[in-house]
């Protein structure tokens, strides 16, 4: 390919000319625009502005992500997709734009991983700064960036996004269907979030430095703040923008692409989180993008949403963050649930206990899940008799949630329980995102909330619902797929010495923090009164060890992966359809296309499977718990 | 006889661990000591809260316990569990019972709520007013206070019903006093209203718990409650203090007069003064203050005594190289007298080193 041919070419080198391309385009419309207008020509801020939004699209369109689409608008020949894409293999090929769904599944579990060490490396100098009262290590501006940076991530780059990475892996195999729904825009979500997460860490490059309001960006703090707090209402919208976009694939993808025999009633609970979820998603998303285009425009044009005595309402802001960000919790924890309900029923050989209340469950805090957002807001000043309906709402959501525990609990009694490593993550998530969920209870109540909102028991709190919850399901998650997903099996020993680690450090961290926060620790500060000096030293060393916890995953996922033991297909002897392929599955999922004959957690019945392959006639009597034979499942496996 | 079903076994083990559970929570001393009459209302309902949860979570602990412990998979077994698929007796329990649980517990904060909240006759206001990165306090003219009292240190009496009416001049601030269990956000265009009755003497901190930029872990003052004696007493003072400048209330000391204007005002929110105490570092170090009015004030052509105020009065007209425009609030010409301020100035320049460092 000569030269010229290979820059236009879609790809790393189109992108790399493509960037600095947006970037002069902006200063040449700032510039023009303001010459227009008379004013002084050169505005660096509102060039930044322009080149934040035009930039991350000129990559977009350099790497490929709209290849297609901008061919078919313009009428020019379409390069048919023949799937000769599909697959990688070397680790280049998770470089390109790539429309398979387990290829873009395992871009999205690496970038988010990538990002959550980044994250994780901002906590541990938080601790370290936070170890005595006093300043030592980071100025308080650079302090604030630090915990706005690292919520930043861990919210927006990694809990959120490694779900729909997980999801986009396995969910269209359990479904029985060759890839998600429309691939293009699939790829297209994956890019999108690097994108975000480079500016999100750009910020502290900024003149005045990273943005320091927190991962809430409360008005008009956020309005007022140094340059670098665009960074985050710009690149929110980006990460918004793949998380709505993944979330529709979803929801097209389960609704029409199953396969036959594959009822609603028989989806395994991991789809139908992935299916509630995105509906949360769908629906809830574009209020953080409405809230962040508001701050945006009073920071770039002037506009006085958030100013009082301008007709602007600063309450506001927050009602509209949260009636987002609150329903976000339940998009960080839903898909956790799913994979809860995977590893538990798998690794006990047991049935899901209640599984049609188990999705009813989830349905139920959907609902919920949107009108408790004004918990967040006890003190904040707003009308007061919103709070008890609120209070009642969300004391209410426990009662769902509380039929995931028990039925989880359900499910191991009198099971066969494989102490496996994702089963020890999954019993650890129970035991603590129940205590997340207790402290959530007490939040709740109004006259409690009161004196520990915003104190460490709040940081406690959350960090225990998605730590303990959510990050414990994602390593579950990791190392119950990990055979299907790389075809080699992770070291059990140092799975499990991850798990101790991780599960004693994580509440020698966390723990102690109820206390300072109900003795009076404010969060969100640099220094901190003497009285809370001894716990904090506790809590920072803690903190670390638990941070080295995490080099043991990593090493455990990078040395498994390039010299593991060969995995066979389905080394859990599960059920569900992605386990009766081969291990990773063929390129093109299938060979044969699945007909579900019966439910995905038959443990117990001898002979019943879920699904059968091929033009074979399900077994006679198939029924949701079916009898028949005593021949294992048919298999692609040779 | 019939075998005992397992699941006795691990409840009575429950209700043990439970018991020694709640003993060991309720011997925590979580709170800061109560200092309004909220206090211990909101602190038995903490402990109600605490004795229903541990139970729960030493119910689900059990259970995971046990069911290690006894359904455990011996090597090389491979069979399956026992096909059960449900309960609906067994589900709709567990449905009821939270339920019930969670609407007692909704209706008993409902009802502490408004207890904490009623509203009191013969109430004492009190104007709360917050700004990057300092309190200030006003005490309208009512029945108690004959004249408007501005002040930057809060005093109450104990007893007395207050009603804190609060606001802000620039972003959102929170005004928290952990010892009363009282807090509410400062919002711009808003008049937030809380009410505390202080019930013991004695000095408590007033923090800021809502975000609100570089000097938010540092914005903290604090609460005098004396006796409605005292109280009068210092309501007198503070109009004998309007008229002969502020000094007086530190008995003509005007050392210690410039540290208590210091304190009191918030300055050691931001500034590291070792005289008084602060290592704070938001804005610059006052240690070498004399020195450095020395050298900035000669590029301003003022001498140290007016840089230095021009620099209360008027912090944005000059910044000290490293530090961001805007970072320290402006009006404290309308808070602090002439007389104050003067006291301000001289108490800096005699307790900053002269000249080393920066």
């Amino acid at each position: 390919m000569s030269t010229a041919a290979k820059l236009r070419a879609p790809g790393w080198y189109r992108a790399a000319i493509s960037v600095p391309l947006a970037y002069l385009f902006a200063m040449a419309l700032v510039t023009g625009i303001r010459a227009l207008y008379g004013w002084e020509v050169l505005d660096w801020s509102a060039i930044g502005t322009v080149a934040m939004l035009a930039m991350p699209l000129a990559f977009l369109v350099g790497i490929g992500c709209f290849t297609y689409w901008f061919d078919w608008a313009l009428g020019n020949p379409t390069k048919a997709e023949d799937h000769s894409s599909h697959g990688a293999h070397s680790w280049k090929d998770y470089f390109k734009v790539n429309t398979d769904h387990k290829v873009i599944g395992i871009q999205y579990i690496v970038t988010t991983f990538f990002f959550f060490i980044l994250g994780g490396m901002m906590a541990m100098l938080i601790r370290a700064e936070l170890a005595q009262p006093g300043t030592q290590f980071v100025d308080p501006n650079t302090y604030n960036g630090l915990f706005s940076v690292h919520a930043t991530l861990m919210i927006f780059l990694f809990i959120i996004p490694v779900f729909a990475g997980i999801a986009n892996f396995v969910v269209p195999l359990m479904i029985g269907a060759p890839d998600m729904a429309f691939p293009r825009l699939n790829a297209l979500s994956f890019w999108l979030l690097p994108t975000a997460g480079v500016m999100m860490i750009a910020s502290f490059f900024a003149d005045g430095g990273a943005f320091a309001t927190g991962w809430t960006a409360y008005a008009p703090l956020s309005t007022e703040t140094p340059f670098g707090q665009q960074f985050f209402t710009i690149g929110v919208q980006f990460a918004g923008a793949s998380s709505i976009a993944t979330a529709l694939n979803f929801l097209v993808t389960i609704i029409t692409m199953r396969a036959p025999g594959m009822t609603f009633w028989r989806m395994p609970l991991m789809v139908w989180a992935q299916f509630t979820t995105s509906l949360l998603v769908v629906i809830a998303t574009p209020f953080i993008a409405g809230s962040q285009f508001f701050v945006l425009l009073d920071r770039a044009l002037g506009t006085h949403f958030f100013t009082a005595g301008s007709g602007g309402d600063v309450l506001m802001y927050q009602h509209v963050f949260w009636f987002y960000s609150h329903p976000a919790v339940y998009i960080m924890m839903l898909p956790g649930f799913g994979i809860i309900s995977e590893v538990i029923s798998t690794h006990a050989r047991k049935p899901v206990f209640g599984y049609r209340m188990m999705a009813f469950s989830l349905v139920a805090i959907v609902i919920l899940g949107f009108t408790v957002w004004a918990h967040h807001m006890f003190v904040s000043g707003m009308f007061s008799w919103l709070r008890i309906p609120m209070m009642i709402t969300t004391m209410l959501i426990a009662v769902p949630t509380g039929v995931k525990i028990f039925s989880w609990l359900g499910t191991l009694w009198r099971g066969v329980i494989h102490m496996t490593t994702p089963m020890m993550f999954a019993l650890g998530f129970i035991t603590m995102f129940t205590l997340g969920g207790i402290s959530g209870i007490f939040l709740a109540v109004v006259p409690i909330d009161i004196p520990v909102s915003d104190t460490y028991f709040v940081v406690a709190h959350i960090h225990y619902v998605l730590f303990g919850g959510s990050v414990f399901t994602i390593f579950a998650g990791i190392y119950h797929w990990f055979p299907k997903m790389t075809g080699r099996m992770y070291d059990e020993g140092l799975g499990k010495l991850h798990f101790w680690m991780s599960f004693v450090f994580f509440n020698l961290t966390f723990g102690p923090m109820h206390f300072v926060g109900v003795d009076g620790m404010p969060r969100r500060v640099a220094d901190y009164s003497d009285q809370f000096a001894t716990l904090n030293a506790i809590i920072s060393v803690s903190s670390f060890i638990f941070g080295l916890s995490f080099l043991i995953f990593l090493y455990n996922m990078v040395a498994s992966w390039r010299k593991g033991p060969k995995a066979v297909g389905n080394p859990w002897r599960a059920h569900s359809i992605e386990w009766q392929v081969s291990s990773p599955p063929p390129i093109f999922n299938f060979d044969e296309i699945p007909t579900v004959v019966g439910g995905p957690y038959e443990y117990g019945t001898p002979g019943a499977v879920h699904a059968v392959f091929g033009d074979k006639k399900a077994p006679v009597g198939a029924t949701p718990a079916p009898a028949g034979g005593g021949a294992p499942p048919p298999t692609q496996q040779p | 006889m019939r075998r005992r079903h397992p699941l006795v076994g691990v409840v009575l083990l429950a209700l043990v661990a439970s018991a020694i559970g709640i003993f060991i929570v309720m011997r925590i001393d979580w709170w800061p000591s109560q200092a309004s009459s909220a206090a211990s209302e909101i602190d038995t309902l903490y402990d109600v809260l605490l004795i229903v949860s541990v139970p729960i979570l030493v119910l689900v602990m059990s259970v995971v316990l046990y069911s290690v412990y006894a359904f455990r998979a011996r090597p090389g077994d491979m069979r399956d569990g026992a096909p059960i698929h449900g309960n609906t007796r067994l589900e709709i329990v567990w449905v009821t019972i939270p339920f019930i649980i969670v609407s007692a517990l909704a209706a008993y904060g409902w009802i502490v709520l408004s207890d904490v909240e009623a509203r009191q006759s013969n109430t004492l206001t009190v104007d709360v007013t917050a700004q990057q990165f300092a309190w200030s306090f006003s005490y309208p003219e009512q029945d108690q206070i004959k004249q408007e009292i501005k002040t930057n240190q809060l005093v109450l009496p104990r007893d007395g019903h207050i009603r804190f009416r609060i606001n802000t001049k620039d972003v959102l601030h929170d005004f928290w006093v952990p010892h009363f269990r009282l807090k509410s956000d400062a919002v711009p265009g808003v008049t937030t209203d809380v009410r505390v009755t202080p019930t013991e003497r004695g000095t408590y901190p007033v923090v800021c718990a809502e975000l609100c930029g570089i000097g938010h872990a540092t914005m903290r003052q604090s609460v005098r409650v004396v006796t409605p004696e005292e109280f009068d007493d210092w309501v007198a003072d503070q109009r004998q203090s309007e008229s002969d400048g502020g000094v007086a209330a530190a008995g003509g000391d005007s050392a210690a007069a410039g540290k208590q204007i210091f304190t009191d005002t918030g300055c050691d929110g931001c500034h590291a003064l070792a005289d008084a105490g602060s290592t704070a570092a938001v804005g610059p170090n006052l240690n070498d203050l004399t020195a450095d009015a020395a050298k900035y004030g000669k590029r301003e052509s003022l001498d140290p005594a007016a840089y230095v105020r021009n620099s209360i009065v008027k912090p944005n007209d000059f910044v000290v190289p490293g530090f961001q425009k805007g970072l320290m609030p402006e009006g404290y010409e309308g808070q602090l007298s002439e007389a104050e301020i003067d006291t301000l100035v001289q108490y800096l320049l005699s307790v900053s080193k002269g000249g080393q460092g920066k």
